[in-house]
């Protein structure tokens, strides 16, 4: 995580800015309760005693002006693709999206005239957690790929330049 | 082998409903749309009958047989135990009197054999769509209406509309 | 102490009122799914309510008549996804009368111990999320553990922890496994005290019993006008129970109670879930005892995949109707069915009309949390205030994507 060598007495010691933000934001994602179907007692499950993920900073809200995080799980269907996009819209910057189960992130079984075929086409995803319904297991991987994704971002140090071949 | 109680509603309405036959599971019987809300008040009110429980209301496309669209009634009766289907033929445009005068359960069913089929009850305190978003075009469960839909911007897979 | 000025007296005469239409939903933490409702609010009574459905219609109904009777089974899972296996009977039972082919009877004790334990699920579930709408948390967190305990059962017997696709056409996808017997005993023997801990917990708790007593009042009438079934109807006081009027499987070989309590209030519809968690346990026991050996499957190979699977080794004859039922599916003769059984939530029906091909013609989901709802709109949900709205809401238990099958 970007600490140095500790020379230092044990209460002291030294790190980057953007370690630091990452290392906060991804220790206490907030996600919002948004199950719409079968994952979401998949997602129930996950947050309760034995797959806790409170544990890992996680704690439902039921706002989305107070969430990090929208776990979309469940199908999504046309109805209800403008309600997914208003309410990532008003949660605050940094959001992620987590598409948990087959139906968000593809339409599942559902190829209907009803059904989005995926999220991605509503809301800019990043991670899907395939299954049909994943385990708790399942989402807590990947909650975690979250939260290595976070520690990878740059926050105040710049992107490095692609790397490009010579002329 | 037709039940003893389906004898009292034939004696009483003769020409105006047919005999389906013993189905596999309960007995079928046939009326027109007019006779409907008469057949199913008469079922519901008389004490041998008493079909206080209107189960399942549904509707069937047979396209492309005439007449296309059907309506189904599946009734009960807790007092008594046993149940009955009534079918109902109409042609299209379908128009089928509502039985929510009878049996309340029936206002969401008709309104979803509305939203699916595009049969209108007439009489129906709220007849509009209950699945699908009020601008939605077309009857979805119809035959001649594809599976994956028109194709927009949610589903790629879906048929081109052939316009534009 | 200063003096309290008092600008202006203002009386009941003078106060201008206007209703306010609030929408709940459809994404909120109390709507169990996404259900609509816009609410005419008077203050904090509700005036008139209007439930908008269909955010999670997804066509299984169109779906289902493009699909072979066997590849529907995992359709009808998603239907009401707190209870599976009940799901897959109903429409397993639809489609044998229609084959005309009857199960083994061990088959039929299988299924039957599925279906119960899958009503326990479904009742833990709603047993542990109302008193969670009405802020006592603890409870989910402590019904979940029960839930846990079944899915692991799940999971040994079927492969799956909540679809299973287990039961199927002609029996069950495969036996009981060894040491399945003990462990669902073993459940059996734990849950009966669980269940006396959420009742000193929950049902004897005032603020419980003042958020839910008198509150949701349906009549009788009312109840069978609005075709309420299940644990919402017996509580209103109808006696009626599929199990017991006109049984199928091996519900006439058991014997339990069809838990029916005289008000029809919130509370009422709570504790009797609770009760028939002890009735089902009561069944399972009972089906655990009389249980005979015997097959678990028709052994029809038209119609299901073989028994002895040693048989796809070596005859041919094997190995093509294999290969044809997973390939094209198998026919039904031309005629159409409609099965009630008594799922967790209600009357749960199959209407399958066919045409003498692979796939239904026509195949229509009575789904039992649709009609269920229909309470919620109309005179019954009328003039209660918006906190009494959410515990008759809990208390009727609906699924939201039976409901928007």
């Amino acid at each position: 995580m970007g600490i140095l060598e500790n020379r230092f007495p044990d209460n002291v010691f030294f790190s980057t800015t953007d370690s630091i933000i990452n290392w906060s934001r991804k220790s206490s994602l907030w996600p919002e309760t948004f199950g719409i179907a079968c994952c979401a007692i998949e997602m129930i499950s996950a947050g309760c005693s034995r797959y806790d993920l409170d544990r890992f900073g996680v704690v439902f809200r039921p706002s989305p002006r107070q969430s990090d995080v929208m776990i979309i799980a469940g199908t999504v269907t046309k109805k209800f693709a403008p309600v997914i996009s208003r309410l990532y819209h008003q949660m605050p910057e940094p959001r992620y999206v987590v598409a948990m189960g087959t139906c968000a992130i593809s339409g599942g079984v559902y190829n209907t005239y009803a059904v989005v075929q995926g999220s991605e086409l509503i809301v800019p995803v990043d991670v899907h957690v395939p299954g049909c319904p994943p385990r708790p297991e399942a989402l807590m991987h990947g909650l975690l790929l979250l939260q290595e994704k976070i520690m990878r971002t740059h926050v105040l140090r710049k992107e490095p330049e692609p790397a490009t071949t010579g002329v | 082998m037709r039940p003893a109680f389906c004898d009292e509603v034939f004696q009483h309405f003769d020409v105006k409903i047919g005999d389906g036959g013993a189905g596999i599971d309960m007995y079928n019987i046939t009326v027109a749309p007019e006779h409907v809300v008469e057949l199913c008040r008469f079922l519901k009110e008389v004490p041998a009958l008493s079909f206080n429980f209107l189960s399942d209301l549904c509707g069937v496309d047979h396209h492309p047989d005439t007449p296309r669209y059907e309506v189904v009634y599946h009734l009960y009766s807790i007092t008594h135990q046993h149940r009955l289907r009534l079918k109902c033929r109409a042609a299209d445009p379908p128009h089928v009197p509502t039985v929510t005068g009878i049996w309340s359960t029936a206002n969401w069913h008709e309104r979803e054999t509305f939203d699916m089929y595009g049969i209108v009850f007439d009489g129906h305190p709220n007849l509009k769509r209950i699945y699908m978003w009020d601008e939605f075009e077309g009857y979805p469960m119809r035959k001649d209406f594809p599976l994956r839909g028109y194709k927009d911007a949610y589903n790629p897979f879906g048929e081109e509309t052939g316009e534009s | 102490m200063t003096d309290v000025t008092v600008l202006q007296e203002t009386g009941p005469e003078d106060a201008v009122t206007q209703e306010v239409l609030l929408n709940l939903g459809p994404q909120h933490p109390s709507t169990h799914g996404v259900l609509r409702l816009v609410l005419q609010l008077d203050g904090e009574i509700v005036e008139r309510t209007e439930p908008i459905i269909g955010y999670l219609h997804r066509g299984t109904e169109k779906l289902a008549e493009d699909f072979t009777y066997t590849q529907i089974f995992p359709l009808t899972d998603r239907l009401d996804y707190v209870c599976p296996p009940s799901n897959n009977l109903g429409f397993a039972m639809a489609v044998e009368q229609l084959l005309d082919i009857e199960v083994p009877e061990r088959a039929q004790y299988i299924r039957v111990i599925m279906t119960e334990l899958s009503r326990i699920s479904g009742h833990l579930l709603i047993v542990g999320a109302l008193p969670m709408d009405l802020g006592a948390m603890t409870v989910l967190l402590y019904t979940m553990r029960e839930r846990e305990m079944l899915m692991d059962l799940m999971e040994m017997i079927t492969g799956a922890r909540m679809h299973t696709s287990y039961i199927r056409v002609g029996g069950v996808r495969e036996d009981l496994p060894d040491g399945a017997v003990d462990r669902v005993r073993e459940f059996c023997d734990i849950l009966p005290k669980r269940l006396i801990d959420y009742e000193r917990l929950v049902a004897k708790n005032r603020v419980f019993l003042q958020r839910t007593k008198g509150i949701g009042v349906i009549a009788p009438e009312d109840a069978i006008d609005l075709g309420l079934s299940g644990p919402n109807l017996r509580a209103s006081g109808v006696d009626w129970d599929i199990r017991r009027d006109c049984p199928y499987e091996i519900y006439d070989q058991v014997e339990f109670n069809v838990i029916t309590r005289e008000t029809g209030d919130c509370y009422d519809r709570w504790i009797c879930r609770v009760d028939e968690m002890r009735e089902s346990v009561r069944i399972i026991e009972q089906c655990l005892e009389k249980m005979p050996d015997g097959g678990f499957q028709v052994d029809i190979p038209t119609i299901a995949f073989p028994v002895d699977k040693d048989l796809l080794g070596c005859s041919m004859e094997t190995q093509i109707h294999h290969f044809e039922l997973s390939a094209y599916g198998f026919k039904v003769p031309k005629g159409e069915v409609y099965t009630a059984i008594e799922a967790p939530k209600g009357e749960l029906g199959y209407y399958i009309i066919s045409d003498g091909g692979e796939k239904p013609f026509r195949m229509k989901v009575r789904a039992p949390s649709f009609v269920n709802l229909q309470a919620l709109e109309g005179k019954v949900g009328n003039m209660n205030y918006l906190a009494d709205l959410i515990a008759m809401l809990g208390s009727l238990d609906p699924v939201i994507a039976e409901v928007d099958k």
